[in-house]
């Protein structure tokens, strides 16, 4: 069973009973468990309950589902999209499908890395931010794209990342 | 029917089959790596790439179907530079320190390079990042050296429904292993080695025990006895190229007295003795169910194999009082040397180095387990598989072909062919209905051959029934019963029986569950590679053992019988309770 007293915090920001969580998780559950390729969409939807996906709730999901936990790190580990570790506020991805790629969605990447001092994969300190990459969002005329949560960002420059960030920290101000 | 020509020449083969099995029945090898005949086909490696008229690219041939006027070519030089471009680019990231590497001289990677004729290695490729898992007792894993053809994968999850093992990450990443490529450890392992036995390659083996083995000979301090499993008597002969199949039991005992060991016992005696001790157990619980009334778990399981009781931990907690209290032969014997014997030679179980050949690698495990201390010692110090043997006995320059037959040592080297048997699918039980029938009605067990038919063979699930007629007054409360029995093989047919079982759509007296297909002939730590045409070889020549034998009957056994005179008393009393049986625990799913 999971422990009931982790302490999870929402990517929305609202800090919610993990007890909670989890019975939202398994009306999810109930719903998917016996469909077939149901995985993924219950994975997408459990990240977004809890902002991640932790351990505890991936166990959960396997043995509801019936599937091997093996099974479901491996598609975990698969896509991009899902992370295991704490997330911040606001998620970055960056495209670097070929389009994007071409017409320098690395040096938007490297330019990021260097403004909020992270790597892929990881979180800022204030935890505004999260950087991951990703593979086309299917807006290839808009190259080099970004994605900062559901905001698409067209044809970004490098130099030009300040100030896309900045309503962000802007709206995190505003809601403390 | 379907038509085709491979390399000009006609061909006619059912519907359905790949060309790569047509090409085999046209006595064509095509070169594989990822294939497992009967078990996977994915078109994985590449390797096996033939040539298809009228069709652009070349194409996986373990995957493609035939079809009607097919041409097939898998010999001309676009195919075998493909090929040989596929072995070297797989090389390129390939940690290929062979001369130091546990596969070499039994790589499938290594041979295929060398078949395709590749002399230079052209790309040097960025390499994944390394590690290595030496978590636990039985395995160790090293990533470098896997070509992620998932045979591990496929054994793991379809044939054992353990599923410990499944690609992880994505792409170049991409490693095989548990969830989030964590240590074996950390997940639900039952130890049985399948991986092992299945991979091409160096990436996951037996821990190797067999530098302990030396350094116990060389000791002079210690008395070092080692038992041999029944299983390896019918393969050990293929590590030194002989056929499947052939017994070297009188070659093994030589080569085992050659390189120092002090004793050379026979786990076929403690096979007999677990045949003593798990058939008054039967007895003693159906007595229970039938007259006293009792409420006495049933069907009784097997208990023989240590996967089967960690699968048993992990899935079937519930059913623990279902399993047979009796420890496995291996650790019998263990906790029989580093006592009775012990007494028998004036040393104490600390003075004794106990070291066991076994097809197994979960064995490893077992011998670790906490529970295997009741000699006040490690009951089993040290567990080699039957390839380490094979290792160890090339590492001391023995000819082994050329070896004369000898016996194994008294007292606990006697065995019966019910013991033998032990070694396959069918074989536990039938040595244990040997046994009981003649105990209860004082008659032989009415099979001919005493060979009990329907449970011979490599079906996956087996049953039989038995009408006990004629009793003795003894056992007279057994007179019209008819004993159900059934026979399981690889832990998936295990978890359909047992589910059968647990939802009472079936109900058995007593199960035989083996872990590994075939039993344990086709063991984890066994010759590779254990194919089902291997299978059916090594059955035979452990039934002709058997058959072999004056004694077929565990009860026959004299050493047996002066064991519980001397020392143990009668089978379930008090010494074979302390010694000869163990308990069983709840253990968490991962």
């Amino acid at each position: 069973m999971p422990d009931a007293n982790m302490s999870v915090t929402c990517s929305c920001g609202t800090n919610e009973n993990n007890e909670t969580l989890f019975d939202k998780l398994d009306e999810i559950l109930e719903e998917y468990k016996f469909k077939e390729g149901g995985l993924i969409p219950v994975l997408q939807i459990a990240q977004g309950l809890f902002g991640f996906l932790p351990e505890e709730a991936l166990h959960h999901i396997a043995t509801k589902m019936n599937k091997p936990y093996s099974e479901v790190a491996g598609v975990v580990g698969f896509y991009s999209y899902f992370s295991t570790q704490p997330r911040g506020n606001n998620v970055i991805r960056v495209c670097l499908g070929t389009a994007c790629y071409v017409r320098g969605g690395k040096q938007v990447l490297d330019s990021l890395k260097k403004e909020l001092h992270i790597d892929v994969g990881e979180t800022t300190e204030d935890k505004v931010f999260s950087l991951e990459v990703a593979r086309c969002f299917g807006a290839c005329g808009l190259a080099p794209a970004i994605m900062i949560n559901d905001d698409v960002h067209q044809r970004v420059k490098p130099t030009r990342i300040k100030q896309i960030l900045a309503p962000y920290y802007k709206t995190e101000m505003e809601e403390a | 029917m379907i038509n085709l020509t491979i390399d000009n020449t006609p061909l006619t083969v059912e519907e359905g089959t790949t060309v790569l099995e047509a090409c085999k029945q046209a006595g064509i090898k095509i070169p594989t790596l990822c294939y497992l005949e009967n078990i996977q086909a994915i078109g994985a490696c590449r390797v096996c790439l033939v040539e298809i008229e009228r069709v652009k690219d070349l194409v996986a041939s373990c995957v493609m179907p035939v079809a009607e006027g097919m041409k097939v070519t898998t010999n001309n030089r676009r195919v075998r530079e493909a090929r040989k471009v596929v072995v070297e680019l797989l090389l390129s990231e390939h940690e290929g320190d062979c001369q130091t590497c546990d596969r070499n001289e039994d790589c499938e990677l290594q041979s295929l390079a060398h078949d395709l004729g590749i002399k230079e290695l052209r790309y040097e490729g960025e390499k994944a990042q390394r590690f290595q898992d030496h978590s636990t007792a039985g395995l160790v894993r090293d990533s470098a050296k896997c070509i992620s053809c998932r045979r591990c994968v496929t054994v793991c999850t379809a044939i054992q429904t353990v599923s410990a093992l499944f690609p992880q990450s994505r792409g170049f990443k991409t490693t095989i292993g548990p969830a989030f490529a964590q240590n074996l450890d950390t997940v639900t392992c039952v130890q049985c080695g399948q991986c092992a036995a299945v991979c091409p390659v160096g990436a996951i083996s037996e821990r190797d025990q067999i530098d302990e083995v030396w350094a116990a000979l060389d000791d002079p301090s210690k008395t070092v006895v080692v038992q041999t499993a029944p299983a390896i008597r019918a393969a050990l002969g293929e590590c030194f190229g002989m056929e499947p199949g052939t017994l070297v039991t009188g070659k093994m005992t030589t080569a085992l007295r050659n390189m120092g060991f002090d004793a050379i016992f026979d786990t076929d005696f403690s096979a007999d003795l677990t045949i003593m001790e798990e058939g008054t157990e039967l007895l003693t619980r159906l007595k229970k169910a039938l007259v006293d009334k009792e409420d006495v778990a049933l069907p009784m399981f097997t208990s023989c194999c240590p996967s089967w009781i960690l699968f048993a931990e992990y899935f079937y907690p519930d059913m623990l009082s279902n399993l047979s209290t009796c420890k496995s032969p291996q650790q019998m014997m263990g906790a029989m040397v580093k006592t009775y014997y012990a007494k028998k030679i004036e040393k104490k179980p600390e003075e004794i180095v106990m070291v066991s050949i076994m097809p197994c690698t979960a064995k490893k495990h077992e011998a670790a387990r906490d529970e295997m201390n009741d000699s006040d010692a490690q009951d089993v110090d040290i567990v080699l598989t039957t390839r380490e043997l094979g290792k160890m006995v090339k590492q001391a320059g023995i000819d082994f072909s050329s070896l004369a037959d000898s016996e194994m040592d008294a007292p606990l080297g006697l065995s019966t062919g019910a013991a033998d048997i032990f070694a396959n699918t069918g074989g536990v039980m039938e040595a244990a209905l040997r046994t009981v029938y003649e105990i209860v009605t004082g008659r032989e067990l009415p099979f001919e051959n005493l060979h009990v038919s329907p449970v011979v063979g490599l079906e996956g699930i087996k049953d039989a029934e038995i009408t006990i007629e004629g009793t003795v007054p003894e056992w007279s409360f057994l007179e019209g019963v008819t004993v159900k029995v059934a026979v399981a093989h690889a832990l998936g047919n295990a978890r359909k029986l047992v589910d059968k079982i647990r939802a009472g759509e079936a109900e058995y007296h007593f199960v035989e569950v083996m872990t590994c297909p075939g039993g344990c002939i086709g063991g984890g730590g066994q010759p590779r590679i254990t194919t089902d045409e291997v299978r059916k070889k090594r059955i035979a020549a452990i039934y002709a053992e058997d058959e072999g034998k004056t004694l077929r009957k565990s009860h026959e056994n004299e050493g047996v019988a002066k064991l519980y005179e001397e020392f143990l008393g009668v089978p379930l009393g008090h010494k074979s309770h302390e010694l000869l049986h163990t308990k069983y625990y709840k253990k968490e799913l991962v």
